[in-house]
């Protein structure tokens, strides 16, 4: 479980992080997306206590990071920026790690043939391709078995297999009951692992949602009609804010207008549907919907101060 | 490379334990040994402290039938010996400045602070591995310089000086424990400056440009003041002969401890206060 409250972090006099308020429950897995450089691994620093919030506050399985007694056991990170040293084998940085808790050397090597890096775990760290790297800050996440686990763009440069994987390790930790939260900038990919969704833009807070009533929200009245009336049905519909493309093959694309609005008025002329379908908006779509609105306001406001 | 598990199920820990101190001494310990530039600076510095006093030795006595007197009462048997400190020192340092600058360069540091989110344990215990291998690895380095230079200096009376004539033995030592405070000194720097180069460049400044500095001063105020800067009164650990205006070896190891305990103070306030 992580809560944030009004959480907000200023570098001098920009505000990477502004007045964000979430809880991140155990069980699933939450999605915590916005573009690049919207906050995402700010939070992230702040949860673990390695930067201060300016205001508000952030606790994690109801504590203060900081204050935990067994930190690597209650949240196992794992951070977009290196945090390995490169001149130390990955063996030696994760028993480092692991020797502060007193985490016995068979788990380090067990977390090692987890990840697949058995062969290259007495290698500097430095040589590895940006996918090892990932699989060992993965592994370093996984180390203590923690009750939370927070990861920042963890797919970054791994393999469609790797990919697949960490997809499949993600759920199996919510369904043991873990807290996982894991930040993307890809709509996409978080469509496929995450159950709830946190979206912020700008350092603030856009969305907090499940997964299915942010598509559903954020999607476009966008129907598609098919009538071998349509001209007729065209002009019933028409007003304002109602816009139509051709979707070919006697079928219209009616933006603007739900399907029951669509199919009350075709009922009211008696037009005759052959098709009626609400268009979904894909979740990239939808994203983009949501944060353009964000990035365009906060543009406005830029072109206005300069 | 080995292909991922296929079972994406994280094996259970069954024992968990807490931070503990003896653990972080422990996990500093396993990060000092396991990064292979600092055992070869370790072990370099180590070979330089021995040799270079015992090329100095060899030149001495090589050449003592063509030296004027004025250059043979420049020769002090003990200096010869304790020539490696100056050395010892400098590899000491740097490696002291590096000990927790790479940690911010690498970013080690997130990985270090996410695992002991209080911070200061791992200041300590940094300082405790550093200072106990700094030690120990300087002690046998003097104490080898001091035999191999007088056996090679055997020729000449003049040259000897018995390990247990007054002073010599807490000289030898005092080498040691000079060479194991500047690492202290420089580990602070590093934690304050947390950037290599410029940890470096201040030790540097503080020990090698501030002395000759002092030259400007009216004499009256050099003398007063050059004796409480660090590297003169800490030299007085290793020195026999104490004049006018230098400390005593116990007043000039004290002081060179308080601004290691000054410098380790300042970076024990700003690593709690900073952001990482």
């Amino acid at each position: 479980m992580i809560e944030a409250r009004d959480l907000t972090k200023d570098y001098g006099k920009k505000r990477a992080v502004d007045g964000l308020s979430f809880t991140v429950k155990p069980g699933i897995v939450t999605g915590f997306l916005g573009p690049n450089g919207s906050g995402k691994s700010t939070t992230m620093r702040l949860i673990l206590g390695l930067d201060a919030p300016t205001h508000g506050d952030v606790t994690v399985n109801g504590r203060h990071y900081r204050d935990h007694a067994s930190p690597l056991h209650e949240v196992g990170a794992l951070l977009e920026a290196r945090s390995v040293h490169t001149g130390r084998s990955a063996y030696n940085h994760l028993l480092g790690l692991a020797q502060t808790h007193g985490i016995p050397k068979r788990r380090v090597s067990e977390l090692i043939d987890l990840v697949g890096l058995h062969e290259v775990a007495r290698k500097r760290s430095g040589q590895f391709s940006l996918g090892m790297g990932q699989r060992l800050g993965i592994a370093q996440a996984l180390l203590g078995d923690p009750k939370t686990v927070m990861l920042d763009e963890p797919v970054n440069g791994l393999d469609p297999e790797g990919i697949h994987w960490m997809r499949n390790l993600l759920k199996g930790l919510a369904a043991e009951g873990r807290t996982v939260f894991v930040s993307s900038h890809l709509m996409s990919e978080m469509a496929l692992t995450a159950d709830h969704l946190i979206v912020i833009g700008r350092g603030k807070l856009i969305a907090d949602t499940s997964v299915d009533d942010f598509v559903a929200r954020a999607s476009q009245k966008v129907v598609l009609v098919r009538s071998p009336e349509l001209e007729r049905l065209q002009s019933e519909l028409a007003g304002p804010g109602v816009e139509f493309l051709a979707g070919g093959r006697g079928a219209l694309e009616v933006h603007g207008l739900t399907t029951e609005q669509v199919g009350e008025a075709a009922a009211g002329a008696g037009i005759a549907l052959h098709e009626l379908t609400p268009q979904q908006a894909s979740l990239e779509e939808a994203f983009m919907n949501l944060t353009r609105d964000e990035l365009e306001f906060a543009a406005e406001l830029e072109d206005v101060v300069a | 490379m080995n292909a991922i598990a296929p079972a994406a199920r994280l094996p259970r820990l069954e024992a968990k334990g807490q931070v503990a101190f003896r653990g972080v001494i422990l996990s500093e310990w396993t990060k000092l040994r396991s990064v292979r530039s600092t055992k070869w600076s370790l072990a370099v510095g180590f070979l330089l402290t021995i040799a270079f006093p015992i090329i100095f030795a060899f030149a001495t006595s090589s050449h003592w039938g063509t030296m004027s007197p004025q250059d043979r009462a420049g020769r002090h048997p003990l200096e010869i010996a304790l020539a490696g400190v100056n050395v010892a020192q400098l590899a000491i340092a740097v490696l002291g400045v590096l000990l927790i600058s790479a940690e911010y360069s690498t970013g080690s540091i997130r990985s270090t602070f996410t695992a002991v989110p209080r911070r200061l344990p791992v200041l300590w215990a940094k300082l405790i591995d550093y200072a106990v291998v700094s030690f120990v690895l300087t002690v046998p380095a003097v104490l080898i310089s001091f035999f191999a230079t007088q056996a090679i200096l055997a020729r000449h009376d003049i040259l000897q000086i018995s390990f247990t004539h007054p002073g010599v033995t807490r000289s030898v030592f005092g080498g040691a424990l000079y060479v194991m405070l500047v690492g202290i000194f420089a580990l602070g720097l590093g934690a304050i400056v947390r950037n290599t180069a410029g940890g470096i460049a201040t030790f540097a400044g503080i020990f090698f440009v501030l002395p000759p500095l002092m030259n400007v001063l009216p004499l009256s105020w050099n003398n007063a003041i050059s004796q409480y800067l660090p590297l003169e009164a800490g030299s007085q650990l290793f020195t026999l002969h104490h004049g006018a205006h230098t400390l005593t070896p116990l007043a000039g190891g004290l002081v060179l401890a308080a601004y290691c305990a000054a410098a380790i103070a300042i970076a024990a306030v700003l690593l709690v206060r900073r952001d990482v």
